[in-house]
Protein backbone atom coordinates (compact mmCIF):
# COMPACT_ATOMS: atom_id res chain seq x y z
CA UNK A 1 0.00 0.00 0.00
CA UNK A 2 1.37 3.45 -0.68
CA UNK A 3 2.03 6.08 1.98
CA UNK A 4 -0.68 7.80 1.21
CA UNK A 5 -3.14 4.93 1.51
CA UNK A 6 -1.86 3.63 4.53
CA UNK A 7 -2.63 6.65 6.49
CA UNK A 8 -6.04 6.80 4.82
CA UNK A 9 -6.48 3.53 6.32
CA UNK A 10 -5.10 3.95 9.37
CA UNK A 11 -6.98 7.22 9.94
CA UNK A 12 -9.98 5.41 9.00
CA UNK A 13 -9.54 2.49 11.92
CA UNK A 14 -9.09 5.25 14.60
CA UNK A 15 -12.34 7.42 13.54
CA UNK A 16 -14.48 7.68 16.10
CA UNK A 17 -18.28 7.41 15.33
CA UNK A 18 -21.56 8.47 16.59
CA UNK A 19 -22.49 4.83 17.46
CA UNK A 20 -19.59 4.30 20.05
CA UNK A 21 -20.82 7.36 22.29
CA UNK A 22 -24.51 5.88 23.20
CA UNK A 23 -24.04 4.90 26.42
CA UNK A 24 -25.74 8.38 28.13
CA UNK A 25 -23.03 8.78 30.78
CA UNK A 26 -20.38 8.97 28.12
CA UNK A 27 -22.96 10.99 25.96
CA UNK A 28 -23.76 13.83 28.74
CA UNK A 29 -19.91 14.44 29.53
CA UNK A 30 -18.91 15.15 26.01
CA UNK A 31 -21.67 17.39 25.56
CA UNK A 32 -20.26 19.64 28.28
CA UNK A 33 -17.01 18.85 26.69
CA UNK A 34 -17.44 19.87 23.48
CA UNK A 35 -19.45 23.29 24.51
CA UNK A 36 -16.49 23.73 26.22
CA UNK A 37 -13.96 22.51 23.68
CA UNK A 38 -15.27 23.97 20.53
CA UNK A 39 -16.08 27.45 22.38
CA UNK A 40 -12.25 27.54 23.36
CA UNK A 41 -11.29 27.21 19.87
CA UNK A 42 -13.89 29.73 18.23
CA UNK A 43 -12.18 32.18 21.31
CA UNK A 44 -8.84 31.60 20.32
CA UNK A 45 -9.27 33.18 16.98
CA UNK A 46 -9.39 36.95 19.07
CA UNK A 47 -5.82 36.17 19.77
CA UNK A 48 -3.94 39.04 18.22
CA UNK A 49 -7.31 40.07 16.99
CA UNK A 50 -8.97 41.85 19.57
CA UNK A 51 -9.77 45.63 19.74
CA UNK A 52 -6.56 45.50 22.06
CA UNK A 53 -3.50 43.68 23.32
CA UNK A 54 -5.10 43.59 26.40
CA UNK A 55 -8.04 41.92 25.41
CA UNK A 56 -6.10 39.40 23.32
CA UNK A 57 -5.01 38.32 26.94
CA UNK A 58 -8.14 38.61 28.67
CA UNK A 59 -9.62 36.10 25.45
CA UNK A 60 -6.82 33.90 25.71
CA UNK A 61 -7.35 33.41 29.34
CA UNK A 62 -10.72 32.69 28.77
CA UNK A 63 -10.37 30.13 25.58
CA UNK A 64 -7.71 28.45 27.91
CA UNK A 65 -10.21 28.62 30.47
CA UNK A 66 -12.80 26.52 28.39
CA UNK A 67 -9.99 24.26 26.70
CA UNK A 68 -9.08 22.79 30.34
CA UNK A 69 -12.52 22.01 31.24
CA UNK A 70 -13.21 20.77 28.15
CA UNK A 71 -10.01 18.21 28.16
CA UNK A 72 -10.80 17.17 31.99
CA UNK A 73 -14.33 16.60 30.47
CA UNK A 74 -12.54 14.59 27.42
CA UNK A 75 -10.46 12.65 29.33
CA UNK A 76 -13.58 11.38 31.69
CA UNK A 77 -15.56 10.87 28.94
CA UNK A 78 -12.71 8.77 27.00
CA UNK A 79 -12.25 6.65 30.17
CA UNK A 80 -15.40 5.80 30.59
CA UNK A 81 -15.84 3.97 26.78
CA UNK A 82 -14.94 0.48 26.25
CA UNK A 83 -11.99 0.59 25.19
CA UNK A 84 -10.97 3.60 26.73
CA UNK A 85 -10.14 6.54 24.30
CA UNK A 86 -7.58 9.53 25.23
CA UNK A 87 -8.69 13.27 25.38
CA UNK A 88 -6.68 13.48 21.91
CA UNK A 89 -8.68 10.68 20.56
CA UNK A 90 -11.93 12.41 21.19
CA UNK A 91 -11.07 15.93 20.65
CA UNK A 92 -9.16 15.05 16.56
CA UNK A 93 -10.30 11.49 15.82
CA UNK A 94 -14.25 12.41 15.85
CA UNK A 95 -16.01 14.06 12.97
CA UNK A 96 -18.59 16.59 12.86
CA UNK A 97 -21.49 14.38 13.25
CA UNK A 98 -20.28 13.20 16.97
CA UNK A 99 -20.01 16.54 18.10
CA UNK A 100 -22.34 16.91 20.54
CA UNK A 101 -21.90 20.47 21.30
CA UNK A 102 -24.42 23.07 21.23
CA UNK A 103 -24.54 25.29 17.70
CA UNK A 104 -24.13 28.91 20.24
CA UNK A 105 -20.17 27.67 19.91
CA UNK A 106 -19.24 26.96 16.59
CA UNK A 107 -20.62 30.32 15.06
CA UNK A 108 -18.32 32.61 13.35
CA UNK A 109 -17.73 35.92 14.79
CA UNK A 110 -20.30 37.84 13.03
CA UNK A 111 -20.80 37.43 8.99
CA UNK A 112 -17.34 38.72 7.50
CA UNK A 113 -15.42 40.60 9.88
CA UNK A 114 -15.07 39.22 13.49
CA UNK A 115 -17.51 41.26 15.46
CA UNK A 116 -15.94 42.05 19.08
CA UNK A 117 -19.92 42.56 20.17
CA UNK A 118 -20.90 39.46 18.89
CA UNK A 119 -18.02 38.17 21.17
CA UNK A 120 -19.45 39.81 24.49
CA UNK A 121 -22.78 38.75 23.63
CA UNK A 122 -21.70 35.34 22.97
CA UNK A 123 -19.66 35.35 26.04
CA UNK A 124 -22.28 36.60 28.20
CA UNK A 125 -24.34 33.87 27.30
CA UNK A 126 -22.40 30.88 27.54
CA UNK A 127 -20.63 32.50 31.22
CA UNK A 128 -24.64 32.89 32.78
CA UNK A 129 -25.43 29.28 31.57
CA UNK A 130 -22.18 27.84 32.56
CA UNK A 131 -21.80 29.60 36.03
CA UNK A 132 -25.32 28.06 36.55
CA UNK A 133 -24.61 24.92 35.54
CA UNK A 134 -21.36 24.06 37.43
CA UNK A 135 -22.90 25.75 40.55
CA UNK A 136 -25.28 22.80 39.95
CA UNK A 137 -23.15 20.12 39.11
CA UNK A 138 -20.83 21.21 41.98
CA UNK A 139 -23.06 18.75 44.08
CA UNK A 140 -23.28 15.85 41.29
CA UNK A 141 -23.36 12.40 42.70
CA UNK A 142 -20.31 12.08 40.14
CA UNK A 143 -17.41 12.35 41.77
CA UNK A 144 -15.37 13.95 38.87
CA UNK A 145 -18.19 15.95 37.38
CA UNK A 146 -18.56 17.70 41.06
CA UNK A 147 -14.46 18.30 40.82
CA UNK A 148 -14.42 19.52 37.64
CA UNK A 149 -17.34 21.62 38.61
CA UNK A 150 -15.57 23.26 41.51
CA UNK A 151 -12.94 24.43 39.74
CA UNK A 152 -14.64 25.84 36.38
CA UNK A 153 -17.23 27.49 38.57
CA UNK A 154 -14.70 29.80 39.53
CA UNK A 155 -13.19 30.76 36.50
CA UNK A 156 -16.53 31.03 34.56
CA UNK A 157 -17.85 33.62 37.32
CA UNK A 158 -14.57 35.39 35.80
CA UNK A 159 -15.69 34.97 32.37
CA UNK A 160 -19.24 36.39 33.38
CA UNK A 161 -17.53 39.27 34.87
CA UNK A 162 -15.57 39.95 31.97
CA UNK A 163 -18.70 39.84 29.56
CA UNK A 164 -20.93 41.87 31.72
CA UNK A 165 -18.25 44.82 32.11
CA UNK A 166 -18.07 45.10 28.11
CA UNK A 167 -21.71 44.44 27.84
CA UNK A 168 -22.28 47.73 30.39
CA UNK A 169 -19.92 49.81 28.85
CA UNK A 170 -20.52 49.05 24.75
CA UNK A 171 -24.58 48.95 25.35
CA UNK A 172 -24.54 52.12 27.86
CA UNK A 173 -22.08 53.88 25.37
CA UNK A 174 -22.61 55.46 22.12
CA UNK A 175 -25.29 55.04 19.87
CA UNK A 176 -23.16 53.09 17.28
CA UNK A 177 -21.75 50.52 20.49
CA UNK A 178 -25.38 50.55 21.46
CA UNK A 179 -26.86 49.79 18.47
CA UNK A 180 -24.33 46.94 17.53
CA UNK A 181 -24.15 45.35 20.50
CA UNK A 182 -28.39 45.00 20.66
CA UNK A 183 -27.72 43.70 16.77
CA UNK A 184 -25.42 41.30 18.50
CA UNK A 185 -27.68 40.22 21.28
CA UNK A 186 -30.65 39.20 18.64
CA UNK A 187 -28.04 37.13 16.71
CA UNK A 188 -26.85 35.20 19.67
CA UNK A 189 -30.26 34.97 21.12
CA UNK A 190 -31.41 33.11 18.28
CA UNK A 191 -29.24 30.26 20.14
CA UNK A 192 -29.75 30.19 24.01
CA UNK A 193 -32.78 27.74 23.17
CA UNK A 194 -30.71 24.70 22.68
CA UNK A 195 -28.71 25.40 25.44
CA UNK A 196 -31.94 24.14 27.64
CA UNK A 197 -32.47 21.46 25.26
CA UNK A 198 -32.86 18.57 27.79
CA UNK A 199 -33.43 15.65 24.97
CA UNK A 200 -29.55 14.49 25.07
CA UNK A 201 -29.77 14.13 28.73
CA UNK A 202 -31.24 10.44 29.31
CA UNK A 203 -33.89 11.30 32.63
CA UNK A 204 -32.36 8.27 34.75
CA UNK A 205 -29.33 10.33 35.02
CA UNK A 206 -30.83 13.32 36.87
CA UNK A 207 -32.45 11.43 38.98
CA UNK A 208 -29.59 9.66 39.94
CA UNK A 209 -28.12 12.92 40.78
CA UNK A 210 -25.40 12.19 37.89
CA UNK A 211 -26.44 14.98 35.61
CA UNK A 212 -28.61 18.40 35.78
CA UNK A 213 -31.68 19.45 33.89
CA UNK A 214 -30.96 22.74 32.68
CA UNK A 215 -34.51 23.27 32.90
CA UNK A 216 -33.83 23.64 36.79
CA UNK A 217 -31.74 26.81 36.21
CA UNK A 218 -33.75 28.79 32.95
CA UNK A 219 -35.64 30.98 35.61
CA UNK A 220 -31.93 32.15 37.10
CA UNK A 221 -30.38 32.47 34.13
CA UNK A 222 -32.60 34.32 32.83
CA UNK A 223 -32.91 36.52 35.71
CA UNK A 224 -29.19 37.02 35.82
CA UNK A 225 -29.06 38.13 31.92
CA UNK A 226 -32.01 40.30 32.15
CA UNK A 227 -30.75 42.41 34.82
CA UNK A 228 -26.97 42.98 32.87
CA UNK A 229 -29.56 43.94 30.18
CA UNK A 230 -31.14 46.27 31.65
CA UNK A 231 -28.11 48.17 33.47
CA UNK A 232 -26.81 48.01 30.24
CA UNK A 233 -29.96 49.56 28.31
CA UNK A 234 -30.28 46.78 26.20
CA UNK A 235 -34.05 45.03 25.39
CA UNK A 236 -33.94 41.33 25.40
CA UNK A 237 -34.63 40.33 21.84
CA UNK A 238 -37.94 38.88 20.87
CA UNK A 239 -36.36 36.53 17.85
CA UNK A 240 -37.38 32.76 16.59
CA UNK A 241 -34.96 30.85 18.00
CA UNK A 242 -32.71 29.24 15.33
CA UNK A 243 -33.40 25.29 14.53
CA UNK A 244 -30.73 23.61 15.68
CA UNK A 245 -29.40 20.58 16.14
CA UNK A 246 -25.93 20.59 17.67
CA UNK A 247 -26.37 17.83 20.69
CA UNK A 248 -27.64 15.30 17.79
CA UNK A 249 -25.05 15.72 15.67
CA UNK A 250 -26.30 18.31 13.44
CA UNK A 251 -24.34 21.57 12.35
CA UNK A 252 -23.91 24.78 10.67
CA UNK A 253 -21.70 24.66 7.63
CA UNK A 254 -19.01 27.17 9.88
CA UNK A 255 -18.51 23.43 12.12
CA UNK A 256 -16.46 21.79 9.26
CA UNK A 257 -14.10 24.73 8.79
CA UNK A 258 -13.37 24.80 12.71
CA UNK A 259 -13.06 21.20 13.05
CA UNK A 260 -10.66 21.79 9.96
CA UNK A 261 -8.24 23.70 11.44
CA UNK A 262 -8.38 22.08 14.83
CA UNK A 263 -7.65 19.16 13.59
CA UNK A 264 -5.61 18.79 10.59
CA UNK A 265 -2.03 18.69 12.42
CA UNK A 266 -3.19 16.03 14.82
CA UNK A 267 -4.46 14.03 11.59
CA UNK A 268 -2.06 14.51 9.29
CA UNK A 269 0.83 13.06 12.05
CA UNK A 270 -0.44 10.53 13.90
CA UNK A 271 0.69 10.37 16.92
CA UNK A 272 2.86 13.08 16.77
CA UNK A 273 4.37 14.68 20.37
CA UNK A 274 6.11 17.91 20.67
CA UNK B 1 0.65 48.10 26.77
CA UNK B 2 3.76 50.32 26.51
CA UNK B 3 3.29 53.96 26.56
CA UNK B 4 2.23 55.59 23.38
CA UNK B 5 3.82 58.65 22.63
CA UNK B 6 2.06 61.50 23.52
CA UNK B 7 3.08 64.77 25.53
CA UNK B 8 6.29 65.15 27.37
CA UNK B 9 7.58 62.19 29.68
CA UNK B 10 8.45 63.65 33.50
CA UNK B 11 10.20 60.03 34.55
CA UNK B 12 13.45 59.45 33.80
CA UNK B 13 12.40 56.70 31.00
CA UNK B 14 11.89 53.58 31.18
CA UNK B 15 9.13 51.08 31.93
CA UNK B 16 6.36 53.53 33.40
CA UNK B 17 7.51 56.86 32.01
CA UNK B 18 5.19 59.06 32.87
CA UNK B 19 3.09 61.34 30.61
CA UNK B 20 2.05 64.54 31.85
CA UNK B 21 0.09 65.73 29.02
CA UNK B 22 -2.53 64.23 26.70
CA UNK B 23 -3.36 61.40 29.29
CA UNK B 24 -7.27 61.72 30.26
CA UNK B 25 -8.32 61.39 33.71
CA UNK B 26 -10.61 59.53 35.34
CA UNK B 27 -13.84 60.12 33.18
CA UNK B 28 -12.80 60.35 29.41
CA UNK B 29 -14.87 61.25 26.95
CA UNK B 30 -15.71 58.58 24.94
CA UNK B 31 -13.57 57.51 22.33
CA UNK B 32 -13.53 58.38 18.59
CA UNK B 33 -14.61 55.71 16.57
CA UNK B 34 -11.42 53.86 15.80
CA UNK B 35 -9.40 55.90 17.94
CA UNK B 36 -7.39 53.43 20.29
CA UNK B 37 -5.06 55.97 21.70
CA UNK B 38 -7.85 57.67 23.96
CA UNK B 39 -7.59 55.17 26.47
CA UNK B 40 -5.87 56.43 29.19
CA UNK B 41 -2.86 54.95 30.68
CA UNK B 42 -2.60 53.10 34.44
CA UNK B 43 0.43 52.30 36.03
CA UNK B 44 -0.29 48.71 37.87
CA UNK B 45 1.21 47.36 41.08
CA UNK B 46 1.42 44.01 42.32
CA UNK B 47 1.58 42.51 45.84
CA UNK B 48 3.18 39.54 45.56
CA UNK B 49 2.41 38.19 48.50
CA UNK B 50 0.83 39.26 52.27
CA UNK B 51 3.75 41.23 53.76
CA UNK B 52 5.44 42.92 51.28
CA UNK B 53 4.07 45.74 49.27
CA UNK B 54 2.70 46.61 46.50
CA UNK B 55 5.52 46.76 43.39
CA UNK B 56 4.99 48.63 39.83
CA UNK B 57 4.98 45.90 37.50
CA UNK B 58 4.01 47.76 34.31
CA UNK B 59 1.34 49.82 32.59
CA UNK B 60 -1.27 49.46 30.14
CA UNK B 61 -4.33 51.02 28.93
CA UNK B 62 -8.07 50.45 29.76
CA UNK B 63 -11.20 52.83 29.30
CA UNK B 64 -11.61 53.54 32.83
CA UNK B 65 -10.44 51.90 36.04
CA UNK B 66 -12.63 48.79 37.12
CA UNK B 67 -11.64 47.47 33.71
CA UNK B 68 -7.72 49.02 34.17
CA UNK B 69 -8.24 46.38 37.28
CA UNK B 70 -9.45 43.43 35.21
CA UNK B 71 -6.70 43.49 32.34
CA UNK B 72 -3.98 43.96 34.96
CA UNK B 73 -5.31 40.25 36.57
CA UNK B 74 -5.01 39.10 32.95
CA UNK B 75 -1.60 41.06 31.88
CA UNK B 76 0.04 40.74 35.05
CA UNK B 77 -1.08 38.08 37.71
CA UNK B 78 -1.92 34.81 35.14
CA UNK B 79 1.42 32.81 36.63
CA UNK B 80 0.27 33.19 40.37
CA UNK B 81 2.43 36.51 40.58
CA UNK B 82 0.25 37.94 43.39
CA UNK B 83 -2.49 38.25 45.66
CA UNK B 84 -3.49 42.14 45.72
CA UNK B 85 -3.46 45.03 42.77
CA UNK B 86 -3.62 48.38 42.19
CA UNK B 87 -4.12 50.59 39.41
CA UNK B 88 -3.21 53.90 39.34
CA UNK B 89 -4.58 56.44 36.57
CA UNK B 90 -0.78 57.52 35.29
CA UNK B 91 -1.95 60.97 34.87
CA UNK B 92 -2.07 60.92 38.68
CA UNK B 93 1.50 60.74 39.13
CA UNK B 94 3.89 63.12 39.93
CA UNK B 95 7.62 62.24 39.14
CA UNK B 96 10.49 63.90 39.49
CA UNK B 97 12.57 65.34 36.10
CA UNK B 98 15.24 63.90 34.62
CA UNK B 99 16.55 68.00 34.23
CA UNK B 100 16.59 68.15 38.47
CA UNK B 101 18.26 64.71 38.52
CA UNK B 102 21.13 66.22 40.21
CA UNK B 103 19.58 68.53 42.18
CA UNK B 104 17.66 65.90 43.56
CA UNK B 105 19.87 62.67 44.12
CA UNK B 106 23.69 63.51 44.00
CA UNK B 107 23.85 65.37 47.27
CA UNK B 108 23.16 62.05 49.03
CA UNK B 109 26.18 60.74 47.41
CA UNK B 110 28.94 61.43 49.62
CA UNK B 111 26.72 61.13 52.56
CA UNK B 112 28.04 57.46 53.83
CA UNK B 113 26.68 58.16 56.68
CA UNK B 114 23.38 57.75 56.53
CA UNK B 115 23.81 54.21 55.67
CA UNK B 116 23.42 51.64 58.62
CA UNK B 117 26.92 49.82 57.59
CA UNK B 118 28.27 51.23 60.78
CA UNK B 119 25.89 48.30 62.82
CA UNK B 120 25.87 45.03 63.27
CA UNK B 121 22.72 43.75 62.00
CA UNK B 122 21.32 41.00 64.39
CA UNK B 123 20.60 37.37 63.04
CA UNK B 124 17.58 36.52 61.47
CA UNK B 125 16.44 39.92 60.22
CA UNK B 126 15.94 40.48 56.28
CA UNK B 127 14.61 43.42 54.28
CA UNK B 128 16.64 45.54 55.80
Amino acid sequence: MSEVGERAASAASRLITAGELSDPTVGYVLALADDALVAAQRVGEWIAAAPQLEEDVALANIGLDLLGQGRSLLGYAGSLMEPPRSEDDLAYWRDERAFRNVQLVERPWGEGDRDFAVAMARLLVLATYLHELWTALRTSADQTLAAVAAKAVKEVDYHLDHARMWVLRLGDGTDESHRRMQAALAGEWRYVEELFDTTHIAPALVDAGVAVDPMSFRDAFDRRVTTVLREATLDVPEVTPAVTGGRRGVHTPSMGYLLAEMQHLARSHPGATW
Amino acid sequence: MSPEPMGDLTAAGGHGAVPTEGVPTSTPAPPAAGDRREWPLFEVFVRSRRGLSHTHVGSLHAPDAAMALRNARDVYTRRQEGVSLWVVPAAAITASSPDEKDAFFDPAADKIYRHPTFYDIPEGVEHL
